[in-house]
């Protein structure tokens, strides 16, 4: 079975975050004034070959706390989808 | 016979040359030590320059720690070789785990390039062995994820076991308890975000990172 992983990387609270910074600073030059909290991440997307969806969830997993992140200053969600 | 420095090498590693002229001023040998290679070399010390190791994708040190040379580098540590990390090899000794904490992006939105004072907080370490407490040091900085963080019980532990080398005395980029180098428990691994391979020669204005390299070359 193969699988479809999307790691959605955000930095942790209080975590120095310049790009969303700038771009929350710059959206008021635009009009929108009413918009705060931005935050700037990374996704990493890849296909994973695995028995079942448990299985991709533990590798995926594995692979984001090994590689992926780094758990001092970030976190990440895993969105698994199963491809026909 | 003089003592041999290895200098690591990744791919994107920039400051190797700088790093092998100050330690070649103090009188010691140097080898270059490519990342893929898995061996040392019977050096007596490491240094892991800055740079920007294997381009700095995904962060900054994350993949140079799978280079082979990290394994020889990581065995040497932990059997109490002295190893340097400055600057982009800070950041790979903390994604190593060889130190704690990370290096985050500087408070503020700026690239820092910069004359810089550091205050030596302990001569307990591999890094400072010739230096005097509280002795300041002009060493320049030249990074932009150089915000050392982590989380209280680090760095409780880190006040508590005097484990702060440097601090910076106007800290230039937001990092916490305005620590600018840390050692691991053993006092062997020291990770540094100022350069002080650039401040080994009157033409560069300061001489002030000598007494570190020499610290490195008499542990």
């Amino acid at each position: 079975m193969k699988f479809s992983i999307l790691v959605d990387i955000q930095l942790l609270e209080g975590i120095s975050d310049p790009a969303g910074a700038t771009i929350e600073r710059a959206l008021p030059a635009l009009g929108y004034k009413e918009i705060c909290d931005v935050s700037v991440g990374k996704t990493i997307r890849f296909t994973l070959e695995a028995t079942s969806l448990s299985e991709a969830q533990k590798t995926s997993e594995k692979i984001c706390s090994l590689f992926l992140t780094n758990p001092v200053i970030e976190e990440a969600k895993i969105v698994i989808e199963e491809l026909s | 016979m003089s003592a041999s420095v290895g200098v690591v090498i990744f791919p994107g590693t920039n400051c190797e040359t700088d790093v092998v002229e100050a330690v070649s001023s103090l009188g010691a040998n140097s080898e270059l030590l490519w990342h893929g290679d898995e061996n040392i070399h019977g050096v007596d010390s490491i240094v892991i320059p800055g740079g920007f190791a294997h381009g700095d994708y995904l962060r900054p040190g994350a993949i140079a720690r799978f280079s082979p040379v990290m394994k020889a580098v990581t065995k040497f540590a932990l059997e109490g070789g002295p190893v340097i990390g400055i600057c982009n090899g800070f950041q790979v000794l903390t994604e190593a785990g060889l130190l704690p904490g990370a290096l985050q992006k500087n408070r503020g939105l700026k690239f820092l390039c910069q004359p810089a004072v550091l205050r030596v907080e302990t001569t307990e370490s591999i890094l400072t062995n010739k230096a005097t407490t509280g002795e300041s040091l002009h060493i320049p900085i030249n990074h932009f994820e150089g915000n050392y963080t982590c989380n209280k019980e680090t760095l409780k532990e880190l006040q508590e076991e005097n484990r702060i080398v440097l601090r910076y005395v106007n800290n230039p980029n937001g990092s916490i308890d305005d620590i600018a180098g840390v050692c691991n428990k053993k006092r062997n691994v020291v990770g540094l975000m100022p350069h002080p391979e650039r401040a080994c020669n009157d033409l560069l204005g300061s001489t002030d990172g000598q007494v570190l390299f020499r610290s490195l070359l008499a542990a």
